[in-house]
């Protein structure tokens, strides 16, 4: 404290003890403050209260142009019997499981593959960014004329290299409308997870695989045994947020399928935004999207004990 | 075990070649340093026979097999890296254990090897902490234990000690070299630090730019360098050189800058009045009523003896003293070299003259 009151010696000599305000000014605690306080109140006007607001209006039968009452668990209740509720919490963790889980194989595989020595690396990097950079709505537009029913590039190379006879019908159909979303989106979400891990392998010391080769190591072995535990932290990070984006996609499904056929594509922010928005009933709406916190919530939760295990990481460094 | 043959190896990055045909023999047992500044390739020629770099041309066997195009893991050696290379997701028995695991040994086998190397290197409390929790020189002991666990025909060590203060660094040359002595294995050690190299070596190999200066035994390079850079190179404080020519007008001297008379035992054959450069070792320095005059310009006591920095014909020089003597900046002092110990090397071309 003493170095607090050195720092401003004219007013404390001139009041005796410094007074309460100019001590606000000088102290480094309060300084901390004052710094995170704009952030903090952008977070807090932004997301914290639409976020408070949000759950609160799950909680009243509001409708856009009438003021809600509160109805307690009302709009859960009939969620809880409402199939198509369940059917998009269905199609929301086959969809975030599915497309993660791709997006995780290829990005990880890319990113070995950026790693390595080649020609025009740093051009080759930045090219695989580009699903990234694209607005989605834009991709999804495009997507929409790759999957259209009759336009379809897809379908009309195959027809004519003679494997198919008639167009697929890509968003027509239950099976292939879900497939096709789940394409589209990791098409988008691979460059992420690639670019991440990328970073990550960046940070693995060469010297470690030219150890791990003295050592008997072959390819698979040096990825297994250090590669894959040395990106471990990376990859839950990496992997948490894709989750999360998956989970709580919107864009890409709305441009493209609006939820359909039958319901087969909607996913609890689609639905929800359909019940909210287009029919007007903002609690139901209000509560399918708080229904999606638990799993948020789960998907936190699992990435964040994972890398508390990780013993390896803690103690001091002396290097 | 076994010996180590390198044979006219030469290696090329691109058109640049960095090795210009580098031969060293090393027997079964021997601790060969190879020394030299940076950039002079010692590290590339100790991966390349790691198998790390492939070999653009020449030989490199171990024991009786040539090893050009043997993986490194059938290479039967083992390396210490300069940032030890220790995997820091593996406690210190699974980093030693590792190489055993990876040969399918037995869970028992690993932990008889590991314990093994532990209680050669006073690790075995250590065993089961991470790398970030050690200190600096149990990091280099773990990166050495990883290289016995293995029982490897050859030791490699690349620069190990760089990355200790300097109070550690002696302390882990003392144990490198106590370690040597007790396992025997034939050690390869690239280092820049000529110390590290006189005090630790059976062989020294001096390298510079690619070829080897100087093989020999470590008094041996500091007694009879065979060129000017390995005489510079070798010692501390390095030694003084000074320009000028051979006079053999009746008794042989060398005359310095600016006509300095310096005393020489005998000139080479044929040498009256050649262009050659005189090299004094500052340890080989007395002061003697004979001697060459010079003005002190720095005194730096170290304690055990003392370094003078002193003007000598105009040129600096630098002598050390274990007796202890008042000099103040300024003083003039008479400098003689040991005649004996006087070494002569060649204007143009470094080499040494005298035997």
């Amino acid at each position: 404290m003493s170095t607090v009151q050195t720092s401003m010696p004219a007013r404390a000599a001139a009041t005796g003890e410094p007074s309460a305000w100019s001590r606000l000014q000088g102290n480094r605690n309060w300084a901390a403050f004052w710094f995170m306080l704009p952030t903090a109140a952008f977070l807090i006007l932004f997301l914290a209260y639409p976020l408070g607001l949000g759950v609160w209006m799950s909680f009243t039968d509001e409708r856009i142009g009438r003021a809600g009452a509160f109805i307690g668990l009302e709009n859960y209740q009939w969620l809880w019997d409402d199939s198509i509720f369940w059917l998009s919490v269905f199609n929301t963790l086959l969809y975030t499981l599915i497309a993660s889980a791709i997006k995780f194989a290829i990005g990880l595989y890319l990113a070995l593959l950026l790693n390595r020595h080649m020609p025009f690396k740093a051009i080759i990097r930045s090219i695989v960014l580009i699903p990234f950079i694209v607005p989605t709505v834009l991709s999804a537009i495009a997507f929409w004329w790759i999957y259209d029913s009759q336009f379809s590039i897809i379908s009309w190379s195959l027809i004519k290299l003679g494997i198919i006879h008639s167009n697929i019908n890509f968003l027509g159909d239950t099976e292939w409308a879900r497939a096709s979303v789940i394409f589209a989106n990791v098409w988008r979400g691979v460059p992420f997870v690639a670019i991440t891990l990328l970073a990550g392998l960046q940070t693995v010391s060469p010297s470690l695989y030219e150890a791990a080769t003295l050592d008997g190591a072959t390819n698979w072995q040096r990825f297994r045994f250090i590669t894959y535990p040395l990106l471990t932290p990376i990859i839950a990070v990496v992997m948490t947020f894709s989750v999360l984006f998956t989970f709580t996609d919107f864009q890409l499904i709305w441009a493209l399928t609006r939820g359909g056929p039958v319901n087969a594509t909607h996913l609890m922010a689609t639905l929800s935004y359909q019940r909210g928005i287009i029919s007007g009933r903002l609690g139901e709406g209000a509560a399918i999207a708080t229904a999606m916190i638990p799993f948020l919530l789960a998907a936190i939760a699992i990435s964040w004990f994972g890398m508390q295990r990780r013993k390896w990481q803690q103690g001091s460094s002396n290097d | 075990m076994s010996s180590v043959q390198i044979r006219d190896v030469r290696k090329s990055f691109g058109n640049f070649e960095v090795l210009h045909g580098v031969s060293i023999p090393i027997e079964d047992g021997e601790f060969v340093v190879l020394v030299g500044p940076s950039g002079c390739g010692k590290s590339t020629l100790l991966r390349m026979l790691a198998g790390l770099e492939n070999i653009t041309s020449g030989t490199i066997s171990i024991g009786e097999r040539v090893v050009n195009n043997v993986q490194p893991k059938e290479r039967d050696i083992a390396m210490v890296f300069q940032n030890y290379a220790l995997y820091p997701h593996m406690t210190v028995a699974d980093n030693m254990g590792f190489s055993l695991k990876l040969r399918g040994a037995k869970p028992e086998e690993i932990s008889t090897g590991v314990k093994r190397a532990a209680e050669i290197l006073a690790l075995t409390p250590l065993l089961d902490r991470y790398p970030r929790q050690l200190s600096g020189g149990q990091r280099q002991r773990v990166a050495m234990g990883r290289a016995i666990v293995r029982d490897p025909q050859v030791f490699l060590f690349d620069e190990p000690l760089s990355n200790l203060d300097a109070k550690l660094r002696v302390a882990m040359r003392t144990e490198i070299k106590e370690l040597h002595q007790r396992l025997r294995t034939t050690t390869v050690y690239v280092t820049h630090d000529q110390i590290e190299a006189m005090t630790m070596a059976d062989k020294i190999v001096v390298m510079h730019d690619g070829i080897v200066e100087q093989m020999g035994s470590p008094l041996e390079l500091y007694d009879t360098p065979a060129n000017q850079f390995v005489a510079g190179f070798i010692g501390s404080p390095a030694m003084n050189f000074l320009k000028g020519s051979v006079k053999v007008n009746g008794a042989a001297y060398f005359e310095g800058p600016n006509g300095v008379k310096l005393p020489l035992k005998s000139a080479p054959a044929n040498s009256d009045g050649k262009p050659a450069v005189y090299g004094v070792r500052p340890e080989h320095f007395t002061i003697a009523d004979d001697g060459a005059e010079a003005e002190i310009v720095v005194v730096e006591p170290t304690g055990s003896e003392t370094q003078v920095f002193a003007k000598l014909g105009g040129e600096q020089v630098v002598a050390v003293f274990r007796e202890r003597h008042l000099f103040n900046p300024g003083d003039k002092v008479r400098l003689k070299p040991d005649p004996a110990l006087v070494h002569l090397f060649d204007d143009s071309t470094g080499k040494r003259l005298n035997s």
